[in-house]
């Protein structure tokens, strides 16, 4: 601090010696102080990515699905509805601050389904957000302000790497659940039970809808009843994120069933949802966050605390996406196709996951993969350490998170002999 | 019992609820003078024939796909954004130590900047730091404050309700008493909502002042080329300040001169001492957006980007907020003189020497 107010005489010394010269100009700086960051560890992964020279190289870090090119997918339904809407010569006035009234609308639905008995009772709201990422941080904002039981946020073991800096930010404090079994590389029931079991009353308690990130090991239903059960007898409060409805098994009422038999058992949930990964919509970012709540009442005031969250990040949200993604969802000829192409996608993943097995086992390599084919969605949570991603990343260019996560979209018919071959020079 | 029993009504966003009111109005010559969006001379909203043209040509270029934006934004949107804001020849800029962060319009940019600010401009943590915003301001500067955690958010002087005009003197006086190292949210030009602005030879004054007491300038630049035409004219103050060796941040929008409102387009312009502290600073700004939004949205971006990185179409935007800045020039000019044909007592000077989009009448309540 002392320096800040001397910098004269560093200065004058500065010219004396090129060192001090660094420190003069760092303290007569406002951000002398600021330490550089780390890189983002997933995002971090893709600029890593870029800078490699060597032709083989994979990306299998970010959950950007590819298609069987390795070329990012623009569904067509997109391009389609694209096309609609720049026919309607729009303007460009401001949205609500709570979204595009359509798609929020239609979001809720596709969520809870035609019949919900909360959507047709009025008694949920469901805000346009920034993607899943904007969701969850208004989630979180909200509960800081207006959650009356603990602070406390239990994220599954592991979790999104996200969601601890998200909650983190919007002033939650975070536990955890036992989730998966490296051992088996698959569901740890037991342990998630036990530890549900002990969390206090009221906490929050967020579970992935389908698609574990980053595991990709999924709850079976009558696992999802009895944690459903237990969690009523806490009385904790469920934050559900379904980021990837559709891309899991194909289906969007199959990926959704969790989140609606948690609230047809009763349970008031709040819920994050993303476009990014259903409808390739990653940059235009849309997203939805809803509120299930006692009454159309109790809904109404919730928005309007919800809007005095959100004015001042960002006063209201992008219309583009949303406009996208609500033709889409009420245009029957476009929702077809886009549940044929969501369904598409989800099962070049799965063929993928079969290719890499059966790669392996032509490799010869002598472990257990069936957790490779068991697990659902984009992600593969390999059980490699850390040492052998490394290897993977500096001997072969393959890239990935340093948990042993990857992108099964990053996986081509083309490349997924040399993933084999490069997972199997590590493992063996 | 819900959780939520206990959530309480809050009251709407004074500035939208009177857009929904007169909606609901059935007067037929009502008018809407509330919410800040350019109209034509048909009352109707306008989009820019430069963006109409720019979104054809998108929409036409099939090499184009929607995925993510790097955290901080599109490249050539940040860059070419900083440099509409201080020129293109900025030996700031040249000496690299200028950065942009792509932001969810002005208001996304100025929330980055304070979440920022709280935690690493004087030390890590701000949330005492004075943060000074004008006498009246734009409603939203407190809470994008508030919600980024300072606590300690105080007026300045600034409009003199007795001659309408700017109150100078409370102004350089509350510079002058205010803590080191405070933070002053300034309006680049065409002040919301009094449309008064200091002259060239007063922002000097306030430079000085803020220099000699250390003082952050956080300049909010929302109507660059809507105010009096000329894109130069209207960053006058941001870059005499740069000049002055400030380091500063600039929290623009492109919502009004691009006329892209709900695409959300904004770009946080950092100007530091030199490369290093700003390399550090936009990674710091890396882990707050990611938080946030993860990464911003691309589609008004890369309309904004293509315009300003095109030559003929940068030449036709300037023409499009010309004709803009011209018709609300020429409405000043016409209310004035329809108030005096009138008759109407006491004097109306202040419509036409006031700039921007917004007039500060001197209405009362009634």
């Amino acid at each position: 601090m002392a320096l800040l107010k001397s910098n004269k005489v560093i200065h004058c010394l500065g010219n004396i010696s090129p060192a001090l010269g660094a420190l003069s100009s760092r303290n007569s700086s406002w951000w002398g102080g600021v330490q550089m960051g780390p890189p983002d560890p997933i995002l971090g992964v893709t600029e890593a990515f870029k800078r490699d020279t060597n032709p083989k190289k994979m990306n299998l870090g970010v959950g950007a699905y590819r298609d069987d090119q390795g070329k990012p997918f623009v569904l067509s339904c997109v391009r389609k509805a694209e096309a609609l809407i720049a026919a309607k010569q729009l303007d460009k006035e401001y949205l609500p601050i709570g979204g595009l009234g359509e798609f929020t609308k239609a979001c809720a639905q596709l969520a809870l389904g035609p019949d919900s008995e909360v959507l047709k009772s009025g008694r949920s709201i469901t805000v346009q957000t920034i993607s899943g990422t904007g969701s969850l941080r208004i989630g979180g904002n909200y509960l800081a302000r207006f959650h009356a039981g603990p602070h406390d946020v239990y994220l599954p073991k592991p979790s999104w790497g996200n969601h601890t800096p998200i909650f983190r930010d919007a002033g939650m404090q975070l536990k955890a659940y036992r989730y998966y079994d490296p051992s088996t590389c698959g569901f740890d029931f037991k342990g998630a039970l036990d530890d549900i079991t002990k969390i206090p009353e009221k906490s929050v308690i967020v579970l992935h809808a389908c698609a574990h990130n980053p595991t990709g090991v999924d709850p079976r239903p009558e696992q999802w009843k009895e944690i459903a059960d237990i969690v009523k007898k806490r009385n904790l409060l469920v934050f559900f994120d379904m980021a990837y409805q559709g891309f899991a098994s194909g289906d969007i009422d199959r990926d959704a069933w969790a989140v609606r038999h948690f609230i047809e058992t009763g349970h008031n949930i709040v819920l994050s949802q993303s476009f990014a990964k259903n409808m390739g919509l990653y940059g235009e970012r849309v997203g939805g966050f809803t509120v299930v709540c006692s009454d159309a009442e109790e809904a109404k005031r919730v928005e309007s605390q919800l809007k005095i969250l959100i004015r001042p990040i960002y006063s209201n949200p992008p219309l583009n996406g949303a406009r996208i993604a609500s033709t889409i969802l009420s245009t029957p000829e476009l929702r077809s196709i886009w549940l044929e192409e969501v369904h598409g996608m989800a099962n070049r993943i799965i063929k993928m996951r079969e290719q890499l097995v059966a790669g392996l086992k032509q490799q010869g390599s002598s472990h257990n993969w069936q957790h490779v084919i068991d697990q659902i969605g984009m992600f593969c949570f390999t059980g490699l350490k850390p040492e052998q991603v490394e290897r993977l990343t500096k001997e072969f260019s393959v890239y990935m998170t340093k948990d042993g996560r990857i992108s099964m979209a990053g996986v081509t018919s083309g490349n997924v002999g040399y993933l084999a071959e490069a997972i199997h020079a590590v493992t063996k | 019992m819900s959780l939520f029993s206990d959530v309480p009504q809050a009251p709407p966003v004074a500035v939208f609820k009177l857009t929904a009111d007169f909606r609901e109005d059935s007067h037929p010559q009502k008018v809407n003078l509330g919410v800040g969006a350019y109209r034509t001379d048909d009352c109707q909203p306008w989009v820019l024939p430069v963006v109409k043209k720019v979104e054809r040509l998108l929409v036409e270029d099939d090499s184009l796909n929607h995925e993510y934006l790097p955290i901080l934004g599109l490249p050539e949107f940040r860059s070419a954004g900083s440099k509409v804001a201080l020129g293109d020849d900025n030996p700031a800029i040249n000496e690299n130590r200028v950065g942009g962060v792509q932001a969810l319009g002005g208001t996304g940019a100025l929330r980055i900047g304070a979440d920022f600010l709280r935690r690493w401009y004087n030390g890590v943590n701000n949330t005492a730091t004075p943060v000074y915003v004008s006498a009246p301001t734009w409603e939203n500067h407190n809470g994008v404050f508030t919600d980024a955690g300072f606590k300690d958010i105080r007026p300045y002087h600034y409009w003199d309700a007795a001659k309408r005009g700017l109150d100078l003197t409370g102004l350089l006086d509350d510079l002058e008493k205010a803590p080191e190292h405070s933070i002053f949210i300034l309006h680049a030009c065409a002040h919301n909502p009094t449309g008064t602005d200091p002259t060239q030879e007063e922002w000097k004054t306030i430079s000085e002042i803020m220099k000699r007491r250390k003082l952050f300038p956080f300049f909010d630049s929302a109507y660059q080329g809507f105010a009096s035409g000329s894109l130069e004219k209207d960053a006058w103050a941001i870059r005499f300040f740069v000049s002055e060796g400030f380091e500063l941040f600039v929290a623009q929008s492109f919502s009004k001169n691009f006329g892209l409102y709900n695409e959300r387009v904004g770009n946080l312009t950092v100007v530091s001492k030199d490369t290093e502290n700003l390399t550090r600073v936009l990674s710091q700004m890396e882990k707050i957006v990611r938080t946030t939004w993860s990464n911003p949205p691309s589609q008004g971006a890369r309309i904004v980007s293509k315009t300003l990185n095109t030559p003929e179409l940068f030449a036709e935007w300037k023409d499009n907020v010309k004709t803009m800045a011209d018709r609300v020039l020429l409405m000043r000019d016409q209310l004035k003189n329809k108030l005096l044909a009138l008759g109407t007592p006491g004097t109306w000077d202040h419509i036409t020497q006031q700039i921007g989009m917004f007039s500060f009448t001197g209405l009362n309540r009634e």
